[in-house]
């Protein structure tokens, strides 16, 4: 499918190229620099802050739940009044590079800025071109609903001193000039490092602490370590199973759901092939090698034998059908569960999440008919939960430890969406 | 965390990426032919949904859970759009679906519409004849004093529902019944504007709700359970999932 698309663009460049006219170069410019801006918003992934559900495209309006209430973002379309359309590219700028308001005021960090800062002045300009070529909205932003003293704009100074490092990607002349594009977009307007990190108790993301992994606050997901081959660090997967990921959510190594299944949907789907090769030589280039996992179980060895042989019977009957009586699946669509680092991690949210709720990769170009994974918090019991998950993150030679029931339970009441 | 499938938008091709998507794609159709894949059939990639809505969507045990097959497509494809958006709430059914673009919901309506398993056999009811027979009225003529019209005059004289928007009532458990339209009437649930299901549950009180679902789930099923061709019939009064 990519490769039909890919000979009609290129017809279609060629014949572009036969009717070029001066008037027309100086119209393409604009053309191309608001067709650049589209194409770096879906990098950014603003949509999937900006739009909300049913709602009209960066009119704003979505609730983003936090631990301190709910903040509601922003409309970014040209309308002047609601929206962005008294902005010059300055102030725009000025929210990307800075996260400050034209009067100077300070944004909440739910807005990606810290990450956003790195971006170039010459691709906020175009995303700035691209905001402005869309249809204007006339939608009042809701007000924010924090808690005291979350509700204290001045309380994002002290975030700010901590957590945020103002300034536009250094490109490391050590490395290729496809690592720096790579570590330009992971850093900057891929903002993985949003979910990548161990989050604090201020809501933050130390600079040491990037992309090493943490739960989401109020998902109840677990984004892995980026570093660690443990978690999500890719260090032993091939170029080619790292763009499949992130360019079609399904890979011979494994998928993508829940948040990730959104950021490929929404925003990496649609990068282009050099810039999803160049995000997967970087991505394959900071996983560091990990000392080998000490594998101690909470649960005392009786118990958890039981759990296993149980979990066992379980899978057989439930599981083998689509993921192989020896966890290898028939991937990319049923992915494999023996060597997946996803299970195996020290934290068991997702493996669990993945019993209780099922799934589907999300629909892409790549894929567009995914398969999917029943959820299974109605047939089987905790207990029955517990001791599947405890059999696939030890069996096969995977190295992950058993959970507990009661692990199983506490995620029977996650947020869904 | 829903969001809308948009059509990629974004067409970037340079020339240099050519040579190396056709090596990709060459591999790639290698692969697909001598690796042990699932098989290629709607019936593989909707076993997310079967456990709850039986191999071929003819229902499980569970009487909230709906019997899909033989529905009109395009009434199961607008309760997908609903439940992906949020609009129709139910959150295992939300969360599956966040991430599925439009052709491919409507492939899933066109599996589940396409399948025809026996309808069940009506379960014996709990209520008494007198709430039965109120069921009956109001099933088969309405009440035009309190303005709500006869099910039938939308759903089909023989109740099987009409292409390509309107759902028959057969086949469904009270429980199940009682709980859409009390969907309505809270708000739960929406159709499409204007939403006249949403004007008749409106008319509706507690009692008439618990006899015309009881009445439904006793009806035996038709010779023929098809919902009837597009424009069979009039309705009294516009539906936006009914394009006339
Ligand atoms: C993770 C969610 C998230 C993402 C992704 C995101 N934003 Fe935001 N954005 C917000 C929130 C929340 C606010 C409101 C912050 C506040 O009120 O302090 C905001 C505010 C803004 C504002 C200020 C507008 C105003 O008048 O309040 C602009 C401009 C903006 N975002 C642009 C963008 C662009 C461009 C992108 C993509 C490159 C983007 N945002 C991606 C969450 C997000
Ligand atoms: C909204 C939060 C969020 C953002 C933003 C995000 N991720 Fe993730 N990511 C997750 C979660 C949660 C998981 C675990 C689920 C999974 O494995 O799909 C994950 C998993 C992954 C995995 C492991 C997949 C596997 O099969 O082992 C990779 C690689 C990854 N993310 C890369 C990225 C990159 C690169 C970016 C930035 C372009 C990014 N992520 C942005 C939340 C996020
Ligand atoms: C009908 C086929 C099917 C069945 C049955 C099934 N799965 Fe899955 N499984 C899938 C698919 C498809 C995915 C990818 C889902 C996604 O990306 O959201 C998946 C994903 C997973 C994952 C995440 C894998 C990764 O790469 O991170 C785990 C863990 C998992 N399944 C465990 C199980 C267990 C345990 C059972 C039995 C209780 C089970 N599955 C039953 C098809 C199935
Ligand atoms: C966990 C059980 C469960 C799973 C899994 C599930 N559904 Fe449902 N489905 C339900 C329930 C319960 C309802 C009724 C919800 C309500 O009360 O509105 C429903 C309603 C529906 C309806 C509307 C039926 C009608 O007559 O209005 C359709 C269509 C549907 N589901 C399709 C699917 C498809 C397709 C899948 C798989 C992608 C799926 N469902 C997966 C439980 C499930
Ligand atoms: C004016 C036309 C009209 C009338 C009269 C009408 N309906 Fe409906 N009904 C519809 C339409 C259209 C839908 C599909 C709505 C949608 O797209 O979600 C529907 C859907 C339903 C559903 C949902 C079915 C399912 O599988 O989830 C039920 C239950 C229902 N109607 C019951 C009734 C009952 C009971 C009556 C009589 C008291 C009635 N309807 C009268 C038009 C009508």
């Amino acid at each position: 499918m990519g490769f039909k698309l890919s000979i009609k663009l290129l017809s279609v460049k060629l014949l572009a190229l036969a009717a070029f006219t001066t008037a027309a170069a100086a119209q393409d410019k604009t053309g191309d620099i608001i067709a650049r801006g589209e194409y770096l918003a879906r990098a950014g992934d603003c949509t999937a802050c900006h739009t909300a559900p049913e709602g009209r495209l960066f009119a704003g309006g979505r609730a983003m739940p936090t631990p301190f209430g709910t903040i509601y973002t922003s409309n970014i379309t040209p309308d002047p009044e609601t929206g962005i359309g008294k902005w010059s590219a300055d102030d725009f700028y000025k929210t990307m590079h800075s996260g400050r308001f034209p009067d100077g005021g300070l944004i909440y960090p739910a807005m990606p800025f810290a990450s956003y800062t790195k971006v170039t002045r010459a691709d906020s300009d175009a995303i700035f071109a691209y905001l402005r070529s869309i249809a204007p909205v006339n939608q009042k932003n809701k007000p924010h609903e924090l808690r005291f003293p979350y509700d204290n704009r001045q309380l994002i100074l002290g975030w700010r001193t901590l957590f945020f490092s103002e300034g536009e990607f250094k490109p490391d002349p050590k490395k290729s000039a496809e690592w720096n594009r790579g570590a330009y977009l992971v850093e900057g307007l891929g903002h993985c490092g949003m979910c990548h990190s161990p989050i604090n108790a201020l809501g933050g993301t130390s600079q040491s602490d990037a992309f090493k992994g943490g739960l989401i606050p109020m998902q109840n997901w677990y984004a892995p370590s980026l570093t660690s081959n443990r978690e999500a660090g890719l260090g032993d997967w091939s170029i080619k199973d790292i763009t499949d990921l992130l360019q079609t959510g399904v890979s011979m190594r494994g998928v993508v759901y829940g948040p990730m299944a959104e950021v490929v949907h929404n925003s990496l789907q649609y990068l282009n092939d050099e810039d999803t090769r160049a995000m997967a030589v970087y991505l394959k280039g900071i996983a560091e090698p990990s000392p080998p996992p000490a594998a101690s179980s909470a649960l005392p060895t009786s118990e958890s034998s039981l759990l296993i042989s149980l979990g066992k019977t379980v899978y057989d009957k439930n599981c083998a059908s689509c993921h192989g009586t020896q966890g290898e699946g028939k991937p990319p669509h049923w992915p494999p569960l023996a060597n997946n680092q996803s299970i195996e991690m020290q934290s068991a949210v997702n493996p669990i999440r993945m019993v209780l709720n099922g799934g589907y990769p999300p629909g892409t170009k790549g894929n567009p008919m995914p398969y999917g994974m029943p959820p299974f918090a109605g047939l089987l019991s905790d207990n029955e939960v517990a001791a599947v998950v405890s059999y696939i993150r030890t069996a096969w030679g995977n190295r992950g430890t058993p959970v507990s029931a009661r692990e199983a339970n506490e995620l029977r009441s996650a947020p869904l969406n | 965390m829903f969001a809308r499938y948009t059509a990629p938008a974004v067409a970037i091709a340079a020339i240099t990426a050519l040579a190396t998507m056709a090596v990709l794609a060459a591999t790639d159709g290698a692969t697909a032919q001598t690796v042990n894949q699932p098989p290629d059939t709607m019936a593989a990639r909707v076993e997310a949904c079967t456990p709850c809505h039986g191999n071929k969507g003819e229902g499980t045990s569970d009487v909230y859970f709906p019997r899909l097959a033989g529905k009109p497509a395009g009434y199961l494809y607008n309760q997908l759009l609903a439940f992906r958006s949020g609009r129709r709430k139910y959150p295992p059914m939300n969360y599956l679906l966040e991430f599925l673009p439009d052709p491919y919901l409507e492939a899933m309506a066109e599996y589940f519409a396409s399948e025809h398993p026996p309808l069940p056999q009506p379960a014996p009811s709990e209520v008494s004849k007198d709430v039965l027979a109120h069921g009956e009225l109001l099933a088969t003529s309405g009440d035009a004093g309190r303005n709500i019209p006869a099910c039938v005059s939308c759903h089909g004289p023989g109740l099987t529902g009409m292409q390509p928007g309107i759902p028959g009532l057969l086949g469904l458990r009270a429980n199940y019944i009682s709980a859409q339209l009390g969907g309505w009437r809270y708000g739960t649930r929406t159709a499409k504007s204007p939403d006249c299901m949403q004007l008749v549950a409106g008319h509706l009180t507690e009692a008439d709700v618990t006899a015309v679902a009881a009445w439904l789930a006793t009806r035996p099923a038709p010779s023929n359970p098809a919902p009837v061709p597009k424009g069979t019939y009039a309705l009294p009064f516009g539906c936006g999932s009914q394009p006339n």
